[in-house]
Parts: C-alpha cells; sequence; structure tokens
C-alpha cells in the first residue's frame, strides 16, 4: 500500500507546462481542520487511484469568503473572491471539484457575476462520474448492509438540488440507505452554515447539531455520512454529547469510499 | 317599475369596488417604495412557476391535510365565485337568475348544483380550519407573532367563508320558482323545509334577504383583503412569478461593492484622488429600514399568508432562537404599513418617526440566529425569501455599523489577514499533504 500522495500544485505543473483535468480546491477547513483534512486525504488517495489529473493551488488558494458573505461582510467576500478569480483565471481553470459545499455553492454561483467562470462540481458528483466512467470501482463488502443515514448538507442539497449523487454511492456500497424523517428538500441544517460556525450559538433551548443528530440516531444508523466538513463536525460533536462515539461513526462519502477500497 | 332596488344596488357595488381600488392604489404606491430590480428575465420559467404554484398549489400538498382542505377551499372559493357575475346582472338589470334564459335548464341545473356541493365542501374544509387554528392548536398558529390581530384576523375569514357559504345555500333554498326547477338544488333541497312553515310572503323577504347579504359581504371580504393575510389570494400570482429564479444558495452579489472592489485593485487607480464633485453620495450598504429593501421583498411582505410553514422548518426556531422567518415578513409588512400611514399624514412625504425595520421591529438577536439553511425558502408555498431581509440587513449590520459579534469580527479579520476564517498562515495551506 502506498503511503505518500501525490498532490501537484497548479504552479508546479504550469511550469512544466501541463494543464490538469481539474482543479480540487481544497478550501479553509479541508486545509487546515484536523478532521476535515482525513476527508481531504481520503479524497486525494481516491484521485490519485484512479489516476486523474488534477492539481490544488496550494498556498495561492484563499478563503472562498463564503463566511464573509454569509456574515454581512460583502466587502471582504469580493476582495478573496476577485482575488481567487485571479489566480484561477491566471492558470485558466475549466473545472473545479471541491469536497466542500460551501465553496462549491460560492464558486459554483458567485463567482461567475465577478468574472470566474468555471465548471464546479462537489466531490460526491465527481466520484460519481469516475464510477460510472469505470475508473473507479467500488467493492463496497464491508459495508455490506450495514444502516447508513445521510445528512444532506444544505448547500449542496436545498440550495443546489444534488440529492442523488452522494446517496447512489452510498447504495453503491451495498449498504443499507436509511433516511432521516427530514431529508432531501426538507433536511434540517447541522447548525453550522450561514458563518454560525464560527460563533457561539444565539439563546435556544437546545444546539441545532444536537436536535439533528438526534434525528439521525432515531434511525439507528451504524453511520452518519455527511458530504461537508462543517457539518462533519457537528454531526460528530453531537455524537459525542449523545455518548454514541463507540457505536456510530461520522463520516464522509470520500472516506467510506477510500476505506471500502482499502486506501 | 320599481328602479330603486337596482339604483342602491349598483350604488353598493360601485362604493365597494372603489374602495377596493384606493386600497390597491395604496399597496402599488407602498410596493413601490422598494428599490428597483431587475426581474425582466426568463419570462417562459416564471409562467410555469406562477402556473404550478400559485394556480396549482403545488407547494400546499407537502403537507396533505392542510393541502387537501386548502385546495378545496380555494377551487370552491373561485368557482362558486362564478354566481356573483350573475348577483351583478341580475342585480343591476333588475332580473331574476339571469342564468337560467341565456343557459337551458339542465346546464344551469348542474353549474348551481356543483357551487351547492362545494359549498358544503368549503364549510367542511373550514370547519376542520378552524378546530385545528383553536382545538387541536397546531404549534405553527401558536407562536408570539400569532397573537392579537394576526391570531383573529386568521378566524374572521373563516367566519365569513362560513357566513357567505350559508347564505348562497340560504338564497337557493328559499327560491320558490329556483326549488320548483327540481334541478340543481342539490343541497339546498335539505334545507328548504326548514322554511316550508313559512308564509308566501316572508320566503322572498327571506330570499331577498340572503341575496343581498350574500353580495354585500363578498364587496366586504374584498375591501377586507387589504388589512389580511388574505391579500395572499390576489398577490400569489405575481409574488410566484417575481419569485427567486436562481439556485437557492446563490446570493446576489451587491453592485456597489463591485464597483468599490474594482477601483481597489485596478493598479492604475489613484488611491488618494478627491472624489469627483458631483459624485452621487456614497451607497447606503444593506438594508436597515424597508425603503432599502427591493420592490420583490416587499411585495413578499405583503403577500405572506402567515401559515408559517417557514417557521415550523427553521432549524433556529425549532430549537427555541427568537428567529420566526414569518415574523421578519409580518414585521417588514407592518413596518410598510406605518410608513405609507405615515406618508398618507403627511401629503405624500415621509416624515421621519425615528423608527426603523431594524431594532424598532426585527432585533440583532434574531438576524444573528440564521444559518442561511434556506428551509423558509423552500417551505413558503408562495415564494417568499424571507432569508434574503435577514441577508440585507447582516450587510447593513456589518458594513455601516460594524456591529458584527465578535466571534464572527475575529473570523472575519483572520480572513482579511491569512485567507481563512482561523489564525492559519496562508503559507500552511498544503501542509496536510506532508502530514501522514
Ligand atoms: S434560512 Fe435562516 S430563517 Fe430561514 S429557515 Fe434557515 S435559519 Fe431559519
Ligand atoms: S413567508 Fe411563506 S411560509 Fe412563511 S408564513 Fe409567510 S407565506 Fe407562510
Amino acid at each position: 500500500m502506498e503511503n505518500t500522495l501525490r498532490v501537484p500544485t497548479m504552479a508546479e505543473l504550469f511550469a512544466a507546462g501541463k494543464q490538469p483535468e481539474v482543479l480540487f480546491w481544497v478550501g479553509c477547513a479541508g486545509s487546515f481542520d484536523d478532521r476535515a483534512k482525513k476527508i481531504t486525504k481520503a479524497f486525494v488517495k481516491i484521485l490519485n487511484k484512479a489516476n486523474v489529473s488534477f492539481a490544488v493551488l496550494g498556498t495561492e488558494e484563499s478563503c472562498s469568503g463564503d463566511p464573509a458573505k454569509r456574515s454581512g461582510n460583502e466587502f471582504l467576500f469580493q476582495m478573496q473572491a476577485v482575488t481567487n478569480i485571479e489566480v484561477m483565471n491566471a492558470y485558466e481553470v475549466k473545472k473545479v471539484v471541491t469536497a466542500c459545499p460551501h465553496c462549491f455553492n460560492t464558486l459554483k454561483n458567485e463567482y461567475p457575476g465577478l468574472g470566474g467562470n468555471y465548471e464546479v462540481v462537489h466531490h460526491t458528483q465527481f466520484l460519481k462520474q469516475l464510477l460510472s466512467e469505470g475508473r473507479i470501482t467500488m467493492e463496497g463488502g464491508q459495508y455490506k448492509g450495514k444502516r447508513i443515514t445521510f445528512h444532506d448538507p444544505c448547500y449542496l442539497g436545498r440550495a443546489n438540488g444534488v440529492y442523488e449523487a452522494p446517496r447512489e454511492l452510498i447504495q453503491k456500497l451495498d449498504a443499507e440507505l436509511v433516511e432521516m424523517k427530514s431529508c432531501k428538500t426538507r433536511g434540517l441544517c447541522c447548525g453550522a452554515g450561514g458563518a454560525q460556525m464560527f460563533k457561539e450559538p444565539e439563546k435556544g433551548d437546545k444546539d441545532i447539531n444536537i436536535e439533528r443528530t438526534e434525528q439521525a440516531l432515531e434511525t439507528k444508523p451504524e453511520i452518519i455520512a455527511a458530504g461537508c466538513p462543517f457539518c462533519n463536525t457537528m454531526m460528530t460533536d453531537g455524537v459525542k454529547n449523545k455518548e454514541k462515539e463507540a457505536s456510530v461513526a461520522v463520516m464522509d462519502i470520500a472516506e467510506l469510499i477510500a476505506t471500502a477500497e482499502d486506501l | 317599475m320599481n328602479y330603486l332596488p337596482q339604483i342602491l344596488f349598483a350604488i353598493i357595488l360601485i362604493a365597494g369596488i372603489g374602495f377596493f381600488a384606493k386600497n390597491v392604489l395604496r399597496l402599488r404606491r407602498n410596493i413601490n417604495l422598494g428599490k428597483d430590480v431587475d426581474v425582466s428575465d426568463n419570462k417562459p420559467q416564471r409562467w410555469k412557476n406562477m402556473a404550478k404554484i400559485a394556480l396549482g398549489q403545488t407547494k400546499m400538498v407537502v403537507r396533505p391535510i392542510a393541502g387537501f382542505l386548502h385546495i378545496i377551499v380555494y377551487i370552491g372559493f373561485v368557482i362558486i365565485n362564478i354566481e356573483v357575475l350573475e348577483i351583478i346582472i341580475d342585480g343591476l338589470f333588475g332580473t331574476h337568475r339571469i342564468g337560467l334564459k341565456v343557459l337551458n335548464t339542465s346546464i344551469y341545473g348542474f353549474l348551481i348544483g356543483s357551487f351547492e356541493v362545494l359549498a358544503v365542501l368549503v364549510l367542511v374544509a373550514v370547519i376542520v380550519f378552524w378546530i385545528r387554528r383553536n382545538i387541536i392548536k397546531i404549534k405553527r398558529f401558536l407562536s408570539k407573532e400569532m397573537t392579537g390581530w394576526p391570531k383573529n384576523d386568521g378566524n374572521i375569514i373563516l367566519y365569513f367563508e362560513v357566513v357567505l357559504m350559508c347564505l348562497f345555500l340560504v338564497m337557493n333554498a328559499t327560491d320558490v320558482q329556483f326549488q320548483e326547477l327540481e334541478s340543481g338544488n342539490v343541497i339546498s333541497q335539505y334545507l328548504a323545509p326548514l322554511f316550508s312553515g313559512l308564509s308566501k310572503s316572508t320566503l322572498p323577504l327571506i330570499e331577498r334577504s340572503a341575496w343581498w347579504l350574500h353580495i354585500i359581504g363578498i364587496l366586504i371580504f374584498l375591501n377586507y383583503l387589504y388589512y389580511s393575510k388574505h391579500l395572499h389570494i390576489l398577490l400569489a400570482f405575481p409574488n410566484t412569478f417575481y419569485g427567486k429564479l436562481i439556485p437557492q444558495g446563490q446570493f446576489k452579489n451587491n453592485d456597489a461593492v463591485t464597483q468599490e472592489v474594482k477601483l481597489m485593485m485596478d493598479p492604475n487607480a489613484d488611491p488618494f484622488a478627491a472624489p469627483a464633485e458631483d459624485a452621487p453620495d456614497p451607497e447606503k450598504f444593506g438594508a436597515s429600514d424597508v425603503t432599502d429593501l427591493s420592490w420583490v421583498q416587499l411585495l413578499n411582505s405583503y403577500t405572506c399568508t402567515e401559515c408559517g410553514r417557514c417557521t415550523s422548518e427553521c432549524p433556529a426556531n425549532q430549537t427555541g432562537k427568537k428567529l420566526s422567518p414569518r415574523k421578519i415578513m409580518m414585521d417588514t409588512r407592518d413596518r410598510l404599513e406605518e410608513v405609507g400611514k405615515n406618508i398618507e399624514a403627511n401629503k405624500g412625504t415621509f416624515v421621519d418617526d425615528g423608527k426603523q425595520l431594524l431594532g424598532d421591529y426585527i432585533s440583532h438577536e434574531e438576524l444573528w440566529a440564521c444559518t442561511s439553511c434556506n428551509a423558509c425558502v423552500q417551505a413558503c408555498p408562495v415564494s417568499i425569501d424571507p432569508l434574503s431581509i435577514i441577508m440585507d440587513m447582516r450587510q447593513y449590520l456589518v458594513m455601516e455599523q460594524s456591529a458584527a459579534p465578535s466571534d464572527l469580527n475575529n473570523m472575519m479579520g483572520n480572513i482579511e489577514n491569512n485567507g481563512a476564517p482561523w489564525p492559519f498562515n496562508q503559507m500552511d495551506r498544503l501542509n496536510w499533504a506532508e502530514e501522514s
């Protein structure tokens, strides 16, 4: 088993006169958050295994600006966006994949108006495509029959109408996909969106992630699958709060696939 | 011939419609207080949305019981109002049941018969609605914002419907000629015996009273709309037409900010240049009052049915936070009404009343509780976007007042300095690739 990741940067490829098939936008959580870094690495392992030609921006990447915009700081958001767009346009980026629904939404929807036009896909969509093109195979043996529930990230689901890609991948693992009572268009937020991740919640009777974790636990899952680093943190905290971490794991779809493939 | 009833009828009709027209103009003026937005794009999709969501009520049936009952009341209401056409013609020309003269008896009977059946269905649905509101006490009708007028309004409309439907049936039951036709009196034939003991002269009296009260009731109802959440029966159509077409997650980019950012990024721009003499006042960022919102957002506020579907799906509200997207819409409408009245009282110009939407109606705490999850937008049966108002107000708080919670200020400071919401160095962004 190969342990080192191959993570080319745009700058390296550019210097060698090469253009990758896709830019992997890692995002702040994926770069810095300890839990999210595992997701990033799992995704890269799959990309490496499938021999996908990709690159990252590395130190040239900066926050997409989503939390700034949703906090109300439009100025900071646009400064971030314009800076990132300048970098990406200089590298003539055409296609972007990201494991963060917030970056996905911002790059896909809010960058075009500021001069950044790319085909942007979420990593679950990208993985689904790799699968249907036969570039990855999924055995799924170790997940066979396991109860997995999928928590819809607001910025993937409602915000952009992507409900099926993550679900199809779970089903391909031969797992038993169990739905929460509020899912898809009626999925409940994990509580992190709109920059809530970075502040204390307002006064109330309960934290939102606890409410959502309770809904997830009602399905008696062995795994709560997520498709967003922030949802992942929120649900992990929720499961810990309910003292269920020994029996229920919170995993990103990319991690599910990477482990199934023994990567 | 005695023209008195006809003249009286014409006067009542003109007065009723006249007052209504006045309210429509008021509504227009208030909505036009909002900023202009371009919604001229993608007309075919807009018509489609209107047909599906307003006419077809596709979003109502997400909640099957309420949705089904609402469709009955809605269809009943629209179709039974065809009868109003006959009443108006009869009233103006002194005829009686003009429909019988122009249609053959069986067709007329079929029409009136269907109206009678619908009237009964509406009665049943309305009673169930009343029970849901007042006896079962469904949670979304009990929130803080649903006390006082909004609560009464919800019930008054139901009483209105009951009275109107009963008057319609009584009017048919006591119409001897109509009953003798034996066509179309599917329901009223069972009510007719209730009046059989009455003399030949009282019966027409009751029939006439029911007839007059029915049409007067409808005119009153028409004029009640403006003061009620029931305005949605009209505004749902334009509102779904002008509803958001882009992905729900896409928030508009502020063009004024884009101008500034461009200027800052332009290497040729002189940062110390004095602004041109005739430069317009710097644009106010975000919204602190209704006049900072767009006219579509203001139209949204008048269209709100106060159904609370948004609030019941809101994660913040579900976990006991102060935020309620329905209240955001009701506050916007109430403040807009206040501004409108101010303008009327001051001969057409707004005189500062020391109040605004932010603070006097909507608190900071409500605004900062939102996760921007779009559940409210998704849930709304008439395409209202409460989230856009929340975001515009946050923009005002941050860009005009620097009044963000301190945690968020730290986060934004980090983005500004290191390009990430946490205090990590941008140069370390790729370190993960080296860690095992
Ligand atoms: S977007 Fe905000 S107001 Fe709307 S449901 Fe979500 S948290 Fe509530
Ligand atoms: S905004 Fe929409 S969902 Fe919310 S109360 Fe008004 S009509 Fe109902």
